[in-house]
């Protein structure tokens, strides 16, 4: 294992190293972006304008349970699409929008009712109230929603590999053709170690971006007073009763 | 000027909040709605500003109606205070109180000198709390903070929903005192929700009574709704002691003093400007039962008692 790191083969060309870990970092971006694009304003409007809290956990929940293996297959058969990273960029943006609606949702949804309350009160036109208040006040929420999409599809576009894409799994897919164990395990930890930087990575962006206020005292993965992202984004009750105005 | 003319509210839900209510606040006085817990004081104040709209009647601002009149607008002339204090979580205190002057486009040296100028008025001096969180402050502190807040542009008109609930007894009193010196001669037109019957009496030019059931039970100045229940609701809302809450509020008057007597030397001494409040407490602790009032006279139990009685007679 040691020595297939050690080889410099392994660090060259377009079946290098570096060249896969760019591979799975566009697939990741592209992903992303598209799913933020998506995700992310809808879910802050539908909070601001406090509708269809229903059907925001429900496609919450349906894209939680559409199994992402099987969409790539699906897409990847498509003849428009076709076997490319296409595929998988479109299968790991379905799956990561549901963390980032939901929570980007109940991150507005949930602002301090008082807040926004006297802030109308004081005469802040709707935008106003958005811009300067529920947004700041949600950071916290809705970075913690883009931060569990992230990792997740960061692990995911290994499965990039399967579908002609490149990107780290193309060391796990090509290993397991190859019945070579030591190129199996080395995409598998390349993998762990991207997952483990890209986390902390993420983290310390959502602890930049939150005002200084609402910030943990020490840096820690989760956020404070909050439970942990993955338990809130799938979060169901008391969406669908408005607080009092 | 603010007038409600038969104005209801009806919740969705079928609540009934207020219940034709009709009163006017003439411009540049104090009202003081008071009343049981859900009886529709906070939603009176709120259709006000429009943040609820009226079931029925009308609201007039300023002579027009507030229908006809864009809500934003409207609320940015109108200072408010809301009863959940409801700072801004991720500002600073300074900030929070900016916020009105920001949205109205203040230069920032304008902005900075009149937010420290409210924190001390407020008892929050700027250097120390300024540029603390909200979340860094007692609960008397954060509502002494949104009374900045609402004062910010100096409003014609402010919309107070107990605005000391949790401040503690001696500070409430403090504030009371620079509240009153800020609106005794002021042009802004107040309205004042509060639990404390001392509070309403102490501040208010006109006190509004209402009942359980969201309508007005009295309307009148302290002196007639503390000497003159005009029902049976006041005058059990204002309670048995009312003639005693009414003590801090008269004043002395010559007519009800007796002469000087040579014996009064050792009598304790008030001035003139004093209430029948510290008079009475003076006359419970001398040995005679006579109170020295400058060099005017002399009152007795008998006199404040004729002068409480005379002050209800002539309200
Ligand atoms: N948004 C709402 N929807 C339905 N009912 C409401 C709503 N807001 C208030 N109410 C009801 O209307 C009535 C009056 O409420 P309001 O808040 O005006 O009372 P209040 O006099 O301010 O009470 P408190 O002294 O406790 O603050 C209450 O019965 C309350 O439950
Ligand atoms: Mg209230």
């Amino acid at each position: 294992m040691i020595a297939w790191f050690g080889d410099p083969s392994h660090w060259q060309g377009s079946a290098g190293i570096p060249a896969r870990l760019l591979e799975h970092g566009v697939i990741c971006l592209w992903s992303m972006a598209l799913a933020i694009t998506i995700a992310l304003p809808l879910g802050v409007w539908l909070g601001h304008v406090r509708r269809l809290g229903m059907t925001v956990t429900s496609v919450g929940n349906l894209g939680r349970a559409i199994p992402t293996f099987a969409l790539l297959i699906l897409l990847a058969s498509w003849e428009p699409i076709g076997v490319s990273d296409l595929a998988a960029i479109i299968a790991l943006a379905v799956f990561a929008i549901p963390p980032i609606l939901t929570n980007s949702y109940v991150g507005i949804r949930e602002v301090d009712a008082r807040a926004t309350d006297a802030a109308r009160g004081m005469g802040m036109t709707g935008r106003q109230v958005l811009q300067q208040v529920e947004l700041p006040l949600s950071v916290p929420v809705i970075a913690a929603g883009v931060r569990t999409a992230t990792v997740q599809v960061v692990a995911t576009a290994t499965l990039a590999a399967l579908v002609g894409g490149g990107g780290l799994g193309r060391f796990v897919v090509d290993g397991f053709g190859r019945q070579d164990p030591t190129l199996m395990f080395a995409g598998v930890l390349l993998i762990a170690i991207t997952c483990i930087a890209v986390e902390g990575a993420a983290a310390a962006l959502q602890r930049v971006i939150t005002p200084r206020a609402l910030r943990p005292p020490t840096p820690s993965l989760l956020p404070r007073h909050r439970p942990a992202p993955s338990v809130l984004w799938k979060t169901t009750a008391a969406l669908d009763t408005p607080p009092p105005r | 000027m603010i007038t409600l003319d038969s104005v209801t509210k009806v919740y969705p839900d079928g609540t009934t909040a207020v219940q034709d209510l009709s009163l006017t606040i003439p411009a540049g006085d104090v009202a003081v709605l008071v009343g049981p817990s859900g009886c529709g004081k906070t939603t009176t104040m709120r259709m006000i500003n429009r943040l609820v709209d009226p079931t029925s009647g009308r609201v007039i601002v300023a002579g027009r109606d507030t229908a006809t009149v864009d809500p934003v607008q409207l609320r940015r002339s109108i200072g408010y205070v809301i009863q959940q204090v409801g700072l801004f979580g991720h500002q600073t205190v300074r900030r929070n109180v900016a916020t009105v002057p920001i949205l109205l486009g203040w230069r920032a040296d304008r902005i900075r000198r009149r937010v420290d100028d409210l924190l001390d008025l407020v008892g929050l001096p700027p250097e120390t709390y300024g540029d603390r969180y909200p979340h860094q402050l007692s609960g008397g502190q954060r509502q002494r903070v949104g009374v900045a807040r609402a004062l910010a542009i100096d409003p014609p008109i402010l919309l107070m929903d107990e605005p000391f609930g949790a401040v503690d007894p001696i500070e409430r009193a403090r504030l009371q005192q620079e509240m009153r010196q800020l609106l005794i001669d002021g042009d802004t037109t107040v309205v004042l929700v509060t639990h404390d019957i001392d509070e309403a009496v102490r501040l208010g030019d006109r006190i509004a009574v209402m009942g359980p059931t969201g309508h007005l039970e009295q309307f009148a100045s302290p002196l007639e709704v503390l000497g003159r229940p005009a029902t049976p609701f006041v005058a059990d809302f204002v309670g048995s002691d009312r003639l005693v809450r009414l003590l801090g509020v008269t004043a002395i008057d010559v007519r009800r003093l007796q002469p000087l007597h040579p014996d009064d030397g050792s009598a304790p001494q008030l001035p003139m400007a004093a209430t029948l409040r510290e008079v009475l407490a003076a006359i419970l602790s001398s040995d005679s039962g006579r109170v020295r009032i400058g060099d005017a006279g002399v009152l007795t139990m008998a006199g404040v008692r004729e002068t409480v009685q005379a002050a209800i007679a002539g309200a």
